[in-house]
């Protein structure tokens, strides 16, 4: 596998998976040219007339798509780790022999652990997506068949966009349907919320198989996925687990160092003169991220100011905001608990967004960039504000991206972390595998001290009389590595590639290797 | 027959565990030292751990064991701490201690009239509670020998508060150890009186002679050790004949910085039983008030043990300070920031505090050696700590 060095200075490969790739080559430098992917035409006489697109199962619906070695099949992450139907899916791929299938996921979770039989058994060649927990253990030991590639939601889009993933048959889980093929995550047993990630793949993939466990009669509205983009509904007992789709609760933390965190997160933000009326932010589902949310509502009751409009991930605490009338607006990418789902179902107010209204580099213009700060977290940290989200520094893959590189675009984006989890330094002199470039991270918050990138300089003065505990990236680094010791590097075998991370645009940022 | 080696424990296993570990050491008769790590953190720290655990073999004259070790990604001080604790258990009468390297941030000291508005009490065998307490900014830390540690972890707890005392970085919080009950809290002193304690707290605190016998063993390995930096005492009490007592209590010796309550056992002790309202302890809090302002020193309050009940705790605190109490313990670091907000000066303090300070520069500034308002003199220790009210109210922490 011959590399090279992009323009972060890490190496990547000319090729993934056989197909040549575009190495990094800057923050917003690489803009292709040319013509978005095309849809197959389709003519609605070839469906029938009735409207009722129901099969009789999945594995008709899969034969019917032509379904052969080597495909493309995608599937959405919004049931979480509740999801059965996509374990389900691939035994009957299994089951009828076929080969090879590059797996399009939008998210993975420990659920799919299931899975790496099929990747044993060459059923599945590679994932495409995330791979979490063990299905990232497996790829980082070097077991897939295939390349690995990691991207962010935004990229997900973008990359179906300008044709560099073809989907052959996407499978949507859908909560609620009807036999049209009209969808949506808000109603039913198994109700997710929202199933926006799976717009592009409704939009763009050959064939478009809905799978409920919640058929109605048309029309099922609102239509999150519309019926027009669909070829076959199949109805079957049940979509997953409820309880680990969302779940019932979700709580903060409880940890002192994570509040301690949270709080400065929200003085930061106050202090700063970010939190005026009209503002915007983001806010995740961590622990940290729910307390910060916390903090930062009492310093706007206390001051009368209103945001405008935050953005989820979706839980209580977004909604008592919107409730309480300390927002406009809830934009929404997924729901993280059931009084998300009630808001979303409930309120209008509480708007339902895609990637690629919210990320999509592809698009003209997005979301994130609009967004006055962000407060995401990250697995590690180094002294040039390059961040990591995927891997540990033992170099086992373990997250998806998500939505953090997307989100990276916000006026402020602040890392909140703790500068060391257990003995593992988080600040540390350089990432293992880079997902995020300095140039986009703003402020790294941890429980030890607050650091401002240097390119920031307005925040700086901003912050020039603050009691928080600004300190510079380094002398954080420096009391981490004082307490926990200096680390060794992970051993790994420079030579495979196990996986690749994706920009938003597309090119390569960085490579993981194989663990000795 | 073959005889069955020797073997000890020590720590804590499991998936649960976090920031500790566990050890096994088994003595054989030959072979070496045969070392087995399991670590959450082996590909980071593999290197050292094992260069750790070998070097301390070698202070411990450990020839020929076979050692298990089970890490949760414990901090070096804390596998020095368990190891130690192992060969301890093996052999009674070890004469030696392998200290960690003492932190050059932990060589503050302390004074008497120092504010204590907040303590923080830690759990003295949770080492995952120490390393970021001194960040919350508490007046005083306290790592705990005594009723949070199980009877069978006593000797562990010793030694990984020895350890904590030198090694983790309390951020300039008072160093505080809340010792076992006499007699057993005697034995206590030798793992911390060498290590820069500031203040040791004295449990269940019954008369005078109890505060006087831990002063001469303060003052003996003080002597052993050539330590000259102060080591202050804040008795506990606990019991209807300590109340009665608190005034010979609180004047039993010069280092009494202050008096304090605990209001578990003395509730038992009076055969009631603790209430919201607090009527029943009324009078021994009063009682500690009213001692330790005669005596010249600090009146420090209870806990308040609902950490979920924020209302309630800035309810007790404002109560507390309407009864003379100058500071109240803390049992969960988001307790602080509302316990400092209680006992926040108030503007007839920060005036006094003013003055007092005004007089200072003056005299400063005239080349006078004594300081006085009208015709009373100031004393330092006066003028420092209206300079930390000021501070104080400057928001200062």
């Amino acid at each position: 596998m011959k590399l090279i060095v992009n323009e972060a200075g890490r190496f990547v490969p000319e090729k993934v998976n056989g197909v040549k790739q575009v190495p990094f080559k800057g923050v917003n430098k690489f803009k292709p040219r040319g013509n978005k992917a095309k849809p197959a035409i389709r003519s609605c006489a070839d469906y029938p007339s009735n409207g009722n697109k129901l099969v009789k199962n999945l594995r008709e619906a899969l034969m019917r798509s032509g379904l052969k070695d080597g495909m493309t099949i995608s599937t959405h992450h919004h049931l979480r780790n509740g999801d059965v139907i996509t374990n389900i899916l691939f035994d009957t791929i299994h089951e009828m022999g076929v080969k090879n299938i590059r797996w399009f996921p939008s998210a993975s979770f420990p659920v799919h652990e299931y899975l790496i039989k099929y990747l044993e058994d060459g059923t599945i060649h590679h994932i495409e997506g995330s791979m979490n927990g063990p299905l990232g253990k497996y790829t980082t030991e070097g077991k897939m068949k295939g390349v690995g590639v990691l991207r962010s939601h935004g990229g997900r889009y973008q990359a179906v966009q300008d044709g560099e993933v073809h989907i052959d048959i996407a499978v949507i889980a859908a909560p609620t349907a009807d036999n049209f093929g009209n969808a949506n995550g808000v109603n039913g047993k198994s109700s997710s919320g929202l199933i926006g990630f799976s717009l592009v793949d409704s939009e763009y993939a050959d064939n478009v198989i809905v799978v409920t466990d919640n058929l109605v009669s048309f029309p099922c509205v609102p239509w999150q996925i519309q019926g027009n983009n669909v070829d076959y509904v199949v109805k079957v007992e049940t979509l997953g687990d409820a309880s680990k789709i969302v779940s019932g609760t979700t709580e903060v933390t409880k940890s002192p160092d994570r509040l301690l965190i949270a709080e400065y997160v929200a003085q930061f933000i106050d202090e700063a003169g970010i939190m005026k009326n009209g503002f915007s932010f983001q806010a995740g589902s961590g622990g940290t991220n729910l307390a910060f949310v916390l903090y930062l509502k009492e310093r706007m009751k206390a001051k009368g100011i209103k945001a405008r409009f935050v953005r989820g991930g979706s839980t209580k605490y977004l909604v008592q905001l919107l409730e309480e009338g300390l927002t406009d607006y809830i934009l929404d990418g997924q729901t993280f608990d059931l009084e998300g789902v009630r808001s979303m179902r409930e309120n209008p107010n509480h708007v339902n967004t895609s990637p690629f209204t919210s990320y999509n580099f592809h698009g003209k213009g997005n979301f994130a960039s609009i967004v006055d700060v962000a407060v995401l977290g990250a697995t590690e940290v180094d002294v040039n504000y390059n961040a990591n989200v995927v891997s540990h520094s033992d170099g086992y893959l373990l997250h998806g991206i998500g939505g953090w590189q997307n989100c990276l675009y916000s006026k402020c984006t602040i890392l909140a972390v703790p500068s060391f989890r257990d003995r593992i330094p988080v600040i540390i002199d350089e990432v293992t595998t880079l997902c995020g470039p300095g140039e986009l991270i703003d402020v790294i918050i941890t429980e030890r001290g607050i650091a401002i990138n240097p390119l920031r300089k307005d925040l700086i003065k901003a912050m020039k009389n603050t009691q928080l505990p600004i300190k510079s990236i380094r002398k954080i680094r420096d009391e981490v590595e004082e307490i926990c010791g200096a680390p060794n590097k992970p051993r790994l075998n420079k030579n495979k590639v196990v996986a690749v991370i994706k920009w938003v645009d597309g090119t390569l940022i960085d490579s993981v290797f194989q663990i000795k | 027959m073959q005889t069955k080696n020797l073997m000890s424990f020590a720590g804590k296993r499991g998936n649960q565990i976090r920031s500790d570990c566990y050890f096994e050491i088994e003595l054989t008769k030959s072979g070496g030292i045969d070392l087995d790590i399991k670590s959450k953190v082996l590909s980071l720290y593999g290197d050292s751990i094992k260069e750790q655990v070998l070097e301390m073999c070698n202070y411990f004259g450990l020839k020929n064991a076979k050692i298990l070790l089970e890490d949760s990604g414990a901090l070096p001080f804390i596998l020095a701490a368990r190891f130690e604790l192992a060969v301890r258990r093996l052999n009674k009468n070890l004469d030696k201690e392998f200290l960690p390297e003492f932190n050059k941030n932990n060589l503050y000291r302390t004074s008497k009239d120092k504010i204590r508005r907040s303590r923080l009490y830690l759990p003295g065998n949770e080492p995952k509670f120490f390393l970021n307490a001194g960040l919350h900014q508490p007046d005083g830390i306290i790592l705990d020998l005594e009723d949070s540690v199980a009877h069978t972890e006593k000797d562990a707890a010793q030694l990984l508060v020895r350890n904590a005392l030198r090694k983790v970085d309390f951020y300039g919080s008072e160093r505080m150890v809340r010792i076992n009950q006499l007699p057993r809290g005697l034995e206590d002193l030798k793992f911390i009186v060498p290590h820069n304690v500031h203040v040791i707290l004295i449990p269940k605190c019954e008369s005078r002679e109890q505060v006087i016998e831990v002063e001469a063993e303060i003052n003996r390995i003080k002597k052993e050790y050539n330590i000259s930096s102060d080591i202050f005492l804040m008795p506990i009490i606990e019991s209807a004949l300590g109340i009665i007592r608190a005034y010979e209590i609180a004047t039993a010796s010069n280092n009494v910085c202050a008096l304090t309550i605990g209001l578990e056992d003395y509730t038992a002790d009076i055969g009631t039983q603790r209430t919201l309202e607090g009527k029943e302890s009324f009078f021994a809090r009063s009682m500690i008030v009213n001692a330790a302002k005669a005596a010249g020193v600090q009146a420090i309050d209870t806990v308040f043990s609902d950490v979920g009940d924020m209302e309630g705790l800035r309810n007790s605190v404002l109560e507390a300070r309407s009864l003379g109490f100058e500071g109240k313990g803390c049992i969960h670091p988001r307790q602080i920031p509302i316990v400092h907000e209680g006992f926040a000066p108030t503007i007839d303090e920060v005036d006094k505090a003013k003055r007092i300070v005004d007089a200072f520069k003056e005299a400063e500034a005239k080349g006078l050696g004594v300081v006085s308002i009208g015709s009373k003199m100031v004393d330092a220790p006066v003028v420092k700590r209206a300079i930390r009210i000021l501070e104080l109210s400057e928001g200062k922490k």
